[in-house]
């Protein structure tokens, strides 16, 4: 099992999510300018500030040569994980439904928050059970998950709207308290919370975000039997 | 002196007057120059000459501070110090202010501080891990009115993104309120913008900020402090000198291109005093910070280290080319050959002595060997951030600057160096108090309830939440603790990633990089060994410098070293900010001197040696000087983070023991401020040997994890910090201070003193109680009570004092209103 973890200028967590990922599975970093994933059987988008960000946060990341690979990956069923700016650069390259906008607060927020399982029933959640609470550190400016109602309400029927804030933890103002989605096919996840930063008891407040990895390499594992 | 255009119109005398030199300065750079200098030589002169780079009035002082122990590795005079933490690494470190441009501007001055003191340590080699700052403001609101004042318009700000900075002064000028509605107006947009301004360098380049402090005090109300620091990690032998050498080497100019941003911010900025609410003519000297690029100048930078491209490494600050030039030509006995018109310029028809003072961000200077010129070059296209080669380092001694074929400044670098005038200062301990008293904000006979509320409420000591929020604490993880967890940040180190080159692992496909993160995983958590750490604090109470210069300076230092022992690391060495009024003026030289006394005497006897640090002088406006304020930043080391310390209560039926040789007064304490009191005469002598052996002890104990808390009393006294204690685990605590009341025998007084006195040498520790008992062999040990319960209850003298957790969690809180 090998993840592959895109690197762009000004992404910031791409080293923490190598980590990450590694404990679960091999993994490499893929840089921005390359069309090739190397044969990464998952693809983990990084938080961080990709290009700067300074037209809209994932907007420029977008259209990298690396993120052309990882759109033509998904299409093909590869399991893709968005963490923070990576679920913005999903969003924008939509591979996910919806976008994110700027906190209600118009603030950077770093606060370790507690989110709820609502769907177990998908490639990045099947080691979670239905309901379990995640504590996972989220901090971003731009991290208000939108979208419109019709689009809501078939995500939900479907059950892409994989995990919630708990009560009183949606700091951001995310429409439904949504923190994490996924597409039709159930493929591409992304969320705002950093999973990556809660792997380790030491640094990261808990472990709960490893269940993130390790539904991955489940899911990979299971595909290749 | 080059007979060129440039000296048909010579400047004048006046101009370098109005440059900032002294007539006796300017007539010394005319002998050097064996006439009058041109216009370049005028500026490059009058911005090394500077009180900023040149420490003319404080450089005799700083000789006399310790900067030698056994861990250092580089000391003062390079970008950053740096000090062994074993392993093979190095850490590097330093402080450095931001004052006067965050005062005019506070989101550019922020960011654009953290953005340079983040590049001081990757200019010696170091990948930085972290990011602390100290900042002071006047006084966001005040008394009874609070909740009025707090409503008021800091919001107003929050379209200020990058490159935009808010231009306009939040708050409403409600003219019955007058200039106190004012000056809480700008503290809070002052506030606003710092905050922000950090959170937004911070944050985009990927370094965690991992603690700091804040006070707010009306003598910073006009000139605002914004202190940086950074730490770095670096396998040792990356570790690289600013000193250029080998004529015919090549100099590079790489990173961003140059524009007017930033231009006379040396000399004409730091190194005169404000005028009051004339700040809107000096923006445009104010720079604007990119994190972006710095990211990509930062990764360039190590990579060029790794694969040996480079000679040595400077990074552009204060005096842009001016200063780095003759600063890495100085240290190498060189001199150097500079082109200005092969420096990209991001704006059309820039003067020669305008690429040779710009402070435009995100640039570093470099010497190459010819050889590996094509290399360096290429390095820098594939980091997308330009680079071109500007000169080359010459056997003359000399700067030469040409633009293009035609030399337009010719000076001996040692002038420029070395020969600055340094000058004596006159201190005078003043005999009028030179600070008025506070505004008085609570009575002198509220109950000790109401005045614990007080206290918590009160804006330098509620909790920083609302701030540290702002800011990445994890990226990077090794952040141990985070921020109000402990009272000094931990950072785990020699992971895979801080040992090897390219700041990580092994190449992956196509030149990548692959994580060996299982191999690395398996070194921590699964075999479960120790996992070295990095403890850091920053620290100074500047109301009690300014009380007492000499001892409130030891405090500090004293403060920072308590600090470390209560996450069980030791100090490895220190770096310090002084912050001070106008030196020229014999208080303040007094203040200076008294200081800087203080700190040698603190770091020798702590055995924590000064390896760097800056001075920012000539922090006064008309309406006064700041208070004294040396922030001092300590860098320890705890052989396992898995043991670091806690400050908050952890297990129900623990006891609780203070600790130290605490002797707590109410001279220059918070509740004398908010009492109204001025500032005393001197603080009380202080024990450090003693303060030492309390320090040991705890941090003894803390490493062999024989404590379930340990806290430093500090601000507020005994009862905030066994509040602090409380609120940090949602436990509550029994106490009795009868033994401790009864003492000084004059009744309520004496309980208000044991209650909320202040003095150094204290902790607060709890644990099983053999384990906090065991403490005793080294210092003083006193049971005051036990963990648990609803909320906090304190029986001292007779009185009886009691608060639930959230009562004192809701006036814990109130800089909440302060951030909407």
């Amino acid at each position: 099992m090998r993840f592959g973890v895109l690197q762009f200028p000004g992404s910031c967590d791409e080293r923490d999510a190598l980590h990450a990922a590694g404990l679960v599975g091999d993994a490499d970093l893929i840089w921005h300018g390359d069309r090739d994933l190397h044969g990464a059987d998952a693809i983990v988008v990084p938080g961080g500030f990709s290009y700067g960000d300074y037209l809209r946060a994932g907007a420029i990341a977008r259209f990298s040569p690396a993120m052309e690979a990882v759109i033509e990956f998904a299409r093909a069923g590869g399991l893709v994980l968005g963490i923070c700016n990576g679920f913005q650069v999903l969003c924008e390259a939509h591979l996910l439904p919806g976008a994110l906008l700027p906190n209600t607060n118009l603030r950077f927020t770093f606060r370790q928050v507690s989110l709820e399982v609502v769907n177990p029933d998908t490639p990045f959640t099947r080691a979670c059970t239905p309901g379990q609470p995640l504590s996972i550190p989220a901090k971003h400016s731009w991290g208000r998950y939108h979208a419109d109602e019709d689009t809501l309400a078939s995500m939900e029927s479907n059950g892409q709207a994989v995990l919630r804030y708990a009560a009183g933890e949606n700091f951001n103002g995310s429409v439904r308290d949504i923190a994490g989605v996924c597409n039709e096919a159930g493929n591409v996840f992304g969320l705002m919370p950093h999973p990556e930063h809660a792997v380790d008891a030491l640094t990261g407040g808990s472990t709960d975000g490893l269940a993130i990895f390790e539904s991955m390499r489940r899911s990979v594992e299971l595909a290749s039997v | 002196m080059p007979d060129t255009a440039a000296t048909a119109n010579a400047p004048t005398v006046e101009d370098a007057l109005a440059l900032g030199l002294t007539r006796e300065e300017y007539d010394l750079a005319c002998r050097f120059q064996g006439g009058p200098p041109n216009q370049v030589e005028l500026a490059m002169y009058s911005l090394l000459w500077s009180e900023h780079c040149a420490y003319k009035h404080s450089k005799k002082l700083l000789k006399t501070l310790p900067t030698e122990g056994p861990h250092v590795v580089m000391g003062p005079g390079e970008n950053a110090g740096a000090v062994d933490v074993g392993g093979g690494l190095v850490c590097a470190f330093k402080v450095e202010s931001h004052n006067h441009p965050s005062a005019v501007e506070p989101f550019q001055g922020a960011a654009t501080g953290v953005g340079g003191i983040l590049r001081d340590i990757f200019a010696i080699g170091a990948r930085p891990i972290a990011v602390l700052d100290s900042l002071r403001f006047g006084e966001p609101a005040q008394g009874d009115d609070r909740g009025e004042r707090f409503r008021g318009r800091v919001g107003q700000t929050k379209e200020s993104g990058p490159g935009l900075g808010g231009g306009v002064e939040a708050g409403e000028e409600d003219p019955k309120r007058g200039d106190a509605a004012r000056a809480y107006a700008r503290a809070r947009y002052l506030l606003d913008g710092a905050v922000r301004g950090i959170a937004h360098y911070g944050n985009s380049i990927g370094v965690p900020t991992v603690g700091g402090e804040v006070y707010f005090e009306e003598p910073y109300t006009h000139n605002c402090l914004v202190n940086a620091m950074a730490l770095g990690l670096a396998p040792r032998e990356r570790l690289i000198r600013s000193a250029a050498a080998g004529p015919g080497n090549v100099v590079v100019l790489f990173g961003a291109s140059t524009g007017r941003d930033g231009i006379g911010g040396a000399s004409v900025l730091a190194s005169a005093e404000l005028d009051a609410g004339g700040d809107d003519a000096k923006r445009p000297t104010v720079q604007v910070g990119d994190p972006f690029e710095e990211s990509k100048l930062l990764e360039c930078s190590l990579e060029l280290l790794d694969r040996g491209l480079i000679v040595s490494l400077q990074d552009l600050g204060a005096a842009g080319l001016t200063s780095s030039a003759a600063e890495m030509a100085s240290g190498g006995g060189v001199g150097i050959d500079l082109d200005v018109a092969l420096v990209p310029l991001r704006e059309p028809n820039m003067a020669p002595f305008e690429i040779m003072v710009s402070e435009s961000q995100e640039r570093m200077l470099c010497v190459v060997e010819p050889g590996r010129l094509d290399a360096v070059l290429a390095l820098c296209a594939k980091w997308e951030i330009g680079g071109s080669a500007i000169g080359t380092v010459t056997d003359s001694g000399r700067i030469r600057v040409f633009d293009g074929s035609e030399l337009v400044g010719d000076m001996p670098v040692a002038a420029l160096v070395d020969e600055c005038p340094l000058y004596d200062l006159s201190p005078a301990r003043p005999s009028e108090p030179i600070y008025p008293a506070p505004v008085a904000t609570l009575a002198r006979d509220a109950p000790a309830r109401e005045t614990l509320l007080a206290l918590l409420s009160s804006p330098n000591i509620a909790s920083r939440r609302p701030l540290f929020e702002h800011y990445d604490a994890i990226v990077q993880s090794r952040t141990v603790r985070r921020p109000e967890e402990t009272d000094a940040a931990v950072l785990a180190i020699g992971r895979g990633s801080d040992a090897s080159p390219a700041g990580e692992e092994e190449a992956g496909p196509a030149g990548g990089v692959r994580a060996r993160a299982n191999a690395d995983a398996a070194d921590r958590d699964v075999v479960g060994g120790p996992v070295p750490a990095l403890a850091v604090s920053i620290d100074c109470n500047g109301r009690r410098v300014a009380a007492d210069p000499y001892n409130g300076t030891v405090e500090a230092v004293l403060e920072c070293a308590a600090n470390l022992a209560c996450v069980g690391a030791e100090p490895l060495g220190t770096t310090n900010n002084l912050n001070f009024g106008n030196p020229e003026k014999p208080h303040i030289a007094w203040q200076l001197t008294e200081s800087v006394r203080g700190l040698g005497d603190a770091c020798r006897a702590l055995g924590a040696p000064i390896v760097g640090g800056n001075v920012s002088l000539y922090n006064e406006t008309p309406s006064g000087p700041i208070y004294p304020t040396p922030v001092i930043g300590m860098v320890g080391s705890l052989p396992d983070a898995r043991h670091a310390g806690r400050l908050g209560f952890a297990r129900p039926g623990d006891t609780i023991a203070l600790v130290g040789p605490f002797a707590p007064s109410l001279d220059a304490s918070e509740l004398s401020k908010l009492w109204g009191c001025a500032l005393p005469e001197g603080l009380p002598a202080i024990d450090v040997a003693a303060v030492r052996s309390a320090q040991f002890a705890v941090r003894g104990a803390v490493r062999v994890g024989g404590l379930s808390s340990a806290h430093d009393i500090a601000e507020g006294g005994l009862a905030i910090a066994l509040t602090e204690c409380c609120l940090a685990s949602g436990l509550g605590a029994d106490v009795r201070l009868d033994a401790l009341a009864g003492a000084g025998g004059d009744g309520d007084g004496d309980l208000f003193r044991v209650l909320f006195g202040e003095g150094p040498g204290g902790f607060l520790v709890s644990g099983i109680a053999t384990g906090v008992r065991a403490l005793g062999r080294r210092t003083q040990v006193r049971v005051i009570g036990t963990v648990g319960g609803e909320g906090l209850r304190i029986a001292a003298g007779g009185v009886n004092l009691s608060a639930t957790l959230s009562e004192l969690a809701d006036a814990h809180t109130s800089l909440r209103e302060l951030f909407p």
